[in-house]
């Protein structure tokens, strides 16, 4: 008996040590020692002498004059993360309210053409866009040109269309998570009750605001915020479409502007600052935004 | 009646519109990649928008295997990528398992900081973990980047687990020990295959955060020996006019696999994201 329930807590404890020792690894660990490098002054020549300075990078954060400077990446970042987040949205669930009609025939073909762009790798778009904004060469350009008689874009050389060209590229590529989302909330919806619309004459519109957006809600408010973060937090796309940041660095968001301050210009101690900036930005928003809809949680019940 | 047949005529003609137009828009960039590849040597930057182009060879896919380290990056890729993907399955599950079944110190913080990863903006892990493999003498090293990749995908796949694990009763596992299981026999023959749908997802997502990956391989494999196909992939676009065409075959060569597992487990994947937060 003794023993048993010494074998039962080894073997519990066997379980959980890996866990913490992974979650010390990833989490834990990589967090304080953030702090640590954020108050501290290590660069490419303080990279083993470093020593603890307090708030200064902090404060560099919020006032050095760079170019461009923290608040204008900001706005860029927070206009980048809505257009993307309205049009993954928008046209994620218009396609799945499209697809989902019985009428359709062909549906699981469609539904695997339409998922490709999130299939496909992230790099891969990113380059093959790239390539595709190209003002000679680039297929944008071409049919611009040959199929509407349009003046061909300078892309990837001005700033306003550079940033355009790297939405353009993250719509494309998000919009097949929400519509898949949203197509199977729209699955889940009892056919009754637009039976019991029916009968009741009510028109299209209505249904969709009285029955499907209410049901669908609870679903793609999840999946909202997940991809809110995502789409705040992607370094990716920006960083290859953009190569990097051009023009003359022009075309950042947050998380590529702490890429580019730590790993291109050593600047480990600012990086670090700023990566936990955009932190608190993050989990404000998340905070916020999960309490909120927690209001539209119990729908179902 | 006749008014609303017409009607529901026009409704469903639209949608096809709609559905053909978009279909078309999703799939461009990606015939762009296979008409790339296609392009004989002498025609890489055309002003052409046919899909085959004209005398359209495999010549750049020969080219990948005989004048490029090509067929070496795979093999460094694959590597990596099935070793994250062995640890990512083994942690994963074991921890998750833990996290679902079993009481301890700091469960619930443990669990809210899985969660709040999500959130990091990317240098937040890259920037400390980076510095201590720079500490460690493990940059350039395939160990350096295995344990980056890992960590950047355990958080996920660990919470990922820890939710399928609470959709499978635990009357399960006391009916095993009742027949003579011990505690880890009862998780390793009966739940772990009944969460194999988990299992594949966590595979996946593994297998796909180490084999399509550029910034961070890029800031740790040095040598083009070390490379994997990202960071080869990349080099052939920065050189965009005499590469383009090496760019397409390779493209279309680390593509196809992952897209063919994707749309193969795609309904898992999605159940597996929302499973966490929705439980409907």
């Amino acid at each position: 008996m003794n023993s048993k329930t010494l074998r039962h807590r080894l073997y519990v404890f066997l379980l959980v040590v890996p866990a913490f020792i992974v979650l010390f690894g990833v989490v834990v660990y990589p967090f304080f020692y953030n702090v640590v490098i954020s108050l501290s002054n290590m660069n490419l020549r303080h990279i083993r002498d470093w020593k603890i300075v307090g708030f200064d990078q902090y404060v560099k954060v919020f006032t050095e004059p760079s170019q461009p400077d923290f608040y204008m990446v900001f706005v860029k970042t927070i206009i980048w993360t809505v257009v993307n987040l309205f049009f993954h949205v928008l046209v994620g669930v218009f396609l799945a309210l499209v697809l989902n009609q019985k009428e359709i025939k062909g549906k699981a073909l469609f539904r695997a053409i339409l998922v490709l762009p999130w299939a496909v790798p992230q790099l891969i778009v990113a380059l093959t866009w790239r390539g595709m904004f190209n003002y000679e060469y680039g297929s944008i350009n071409l049919i611009l040109t040959q199929w509407f008689g349009l003046p061909g874009v300078q892309w990837l050389k001005q700033p306003f269309e550079a940033f355009v060209a790297v939405i353009i590229t993250n719509v494309w590529l998000g919009f097949p998570f929400m519509m898949v989302i949203a197509l199977g909330a729209l699955q889940s919806i009892p056919h009754e009750l637009y039976e019991a619309a029916d009968i009741d004459g009510a028109s299209w519109f209505h249904k969709l605001k009285n029955i499907t957006i209410p049901l669908i809600r609870p679903v793609m408010v999840p999946a909202i915020t997940l991809g809110t973060i995502w789409t705040f937090n992607n370094l990716n796309i920006v960083w290859l479409v953009s190569n990097a940041g051009e023009p003359s660095d022009q075309t950042h968001l947050l998380v590529s502007f702490v890429y580019k301050a730590a790993f291109n210009f050593y600047r480990y101690g600012y990086g670090a600052a700023l990566s936990i900036v955009i932190f608190f930005i993050l989990l404000a928003f998340s905070l916020t935004f999960m309490r909120r809809s927690k209001a539209t949680e119990n729908v179902y019940t | 009646m006749g008014r609303k047949n017409n009607t529901k005529a026009l409704r469903v003609t639209l949608s096809y519109a709609v559905l053909i137009v978009f279909s078309l828009v999703a799939l461009f960039p990606v015939l762009q990649i296979f008409t790339i590849s296609l392009r004989p040597a002498d025609r890489l930057l055309s002003t052409s928008l046919e899909i085959i182009p004209k005398n359209a060879s495999f010549n750049n896919y020969v080219a990948l295997f005989t004048e490029r380290p090509f067929l070496l990056w795979l093999v460094n890729s694959t590597f990596v990528a099935l070793v994250v993907t062995f640890t990512g399955v083994v942690l994963a599950s074991t921890c998750g398992y833990a996290f679902s079944r079993y009481n301890f110190f700091a469960k619930k913080l443990g669990l809210l900081s899985l969660l709040v990863t999500q959130m990091f903006p990317a240098t937040m892990l890259l920037l400390p973990m980076y510095i201590m493999l720079v500490n460690l003498h493990l940059i350039n090293t395939y160990l350096g980047i295995v344990i980056m990749y890992s960590a950047t995908a355990l958080p996920f796949c660990i919470w990922q687990m820890k939710g399928y694990y609470d959709t499978i009763p635990t009357s399960l596992e006391e009916a095993a020990t009742i027949d003579g299981c011990n505690q880890f026999e009862a998780f390793f023959k009966i739940i772990l295959p009944l969460a194999a749908p988990a299992l594949v997802i966590t595979a996946l997502f593994s297998f796909m955060a180490a084999w399509t990956e550029y910034v961070v391989a890029a800031q740790i494999l040095q040598d083009t020996e070390m490379w994997t196909l990202p960071i080869g992939l990349k080099s052939f676009e920065s050189n965009m006019g005499s590469e383009w065409g090496l760019y397409g075959a390779a493209s279309v060569i680390v593509t196809i696999p992952v897209v063919i597992l994707f749309l193969s487990l795609s309904r898992w994947l999605v159940s597996g994201l929302t499973l966490g937060s929705v439980k409907g």
